[in-house]
């Protein structure tokens, strides 16, 4: 996976980013469109510095990337690098699956002998 | 058996997957209680698990190995935590060294197993909890070697109409 590639801290970075519900949504809604950070603190309850630490935090994690256009800094989402994230968790529910599986297969065998 | 549940949390580092089986609850507990039937599932296909040890007390441990299709071999060991024959278990797994002592510096993934009587069968509550991102991070790494590949097309099959 490409994930080995990637530095621990760097990694662990992404998880504390993933792990807020306001971050998610963020990155849903730069994955769709390409929004300033001032438009994006208008979508939130919460101050344009609160929302630009959000950001940032995203940023150092490498799941957004700021694009300068005049004036605005436009966020958009690595979809990339969410997928590899996601892809962690997901592996792991799949190995359960797995076993799960075998384990009702061995069920399965016992009660034909 | 199906598959009730698979939930992903990253909030809380978890995974949780509830499935039911048409088996009594007995038999579902020597799944993980008798050794000869543990390594019979435990480990991906391709890589044939051993149980040694296994002493499934409070403080006990178990310890497993798998050889890969290399023959590359892999060591785990679990702690238990608790247990309560035949409704649950907890513990911690971790890699082991090939004397089967835990690796220094290892993930470490704790471990809930519960199992209650439903609609004449047995359900299985399984937790899946660790202690950093960091730790789930290394065994999900682990996740992508060859053989646990394959448990992403057990899923397929399973979830499949």
């Amino acid at each position: 996976m490409v994930v080995d590639e990637v530095p621990a801290e760097v990694v662990d970075a992404v998880f504390r980013a993933l792990a807020d519900s306001t971050r998610r949504d963020i990155l849903r809604r730069c994955a769709a469109d390409q929004p300033s950070v001032s438009r994006l603190a208008r979508a939130y309850p919460m101050s344009f510095a609160a929302v630009q630490k959000h950001v940032a935090m995203l940023e150092r994690a490498g799941l957004v990337v700021k694009v300068r256009r005049g004036r605005e800094q436009l966020v958009h989402t690595d979809a990339a690098a969410v997928e590899r994230a996601r892809q962690a968790l997901n592996d792991l529910a799949a190995t359960w699956l797995g076993r799960v599986e075998r384990m009702s297969d061995v069920l399965a065998t016992e009660a034909t002998k | 058996m199906t598959i009730t549940s698979v939930e992903t949390d990253y909030d809380s580092l978890t995974v949780t997957l509830i499935a039911d089986f048409d088996h009594p609850i007995d038999q579902v507990w020597e799944l993980w209680s008798d050794p000869r039937k543990l390594e019979r599932w435990w480990g991906p296909p391709g890589y044939p698990a051993t149980v040694e040890k296994h002493a499934l007390t409070p403080g006990g441990e178990v310890t497993y190995s798998m050889i890969g299709p290399e023959g590359d071999q892999h060591r785990g060991m679990w702690r238990v935590t608790s247990v309560d024959p035949p409704t649950s278990l907890q513990f911690t797994d971790t890699f082991a060294d090939s004397y089967g002592a835990p690796l220094e510096d290892a993930p470490v993934s704790e471990i809930s197993i519960r199992l209650l009587e439903h609609d004449g069968g047995t359900r299985m509550v399984m937790r899946m909890t660790f202690e950093t991102r960091e730790d789930m991070k290394r065994i999900a790494d682990l996740g992508t070697i060859e053989g646990l590949r394959q448990g992403v097309g057990q899923m397929d099959g399973l979830l499949a109409p």
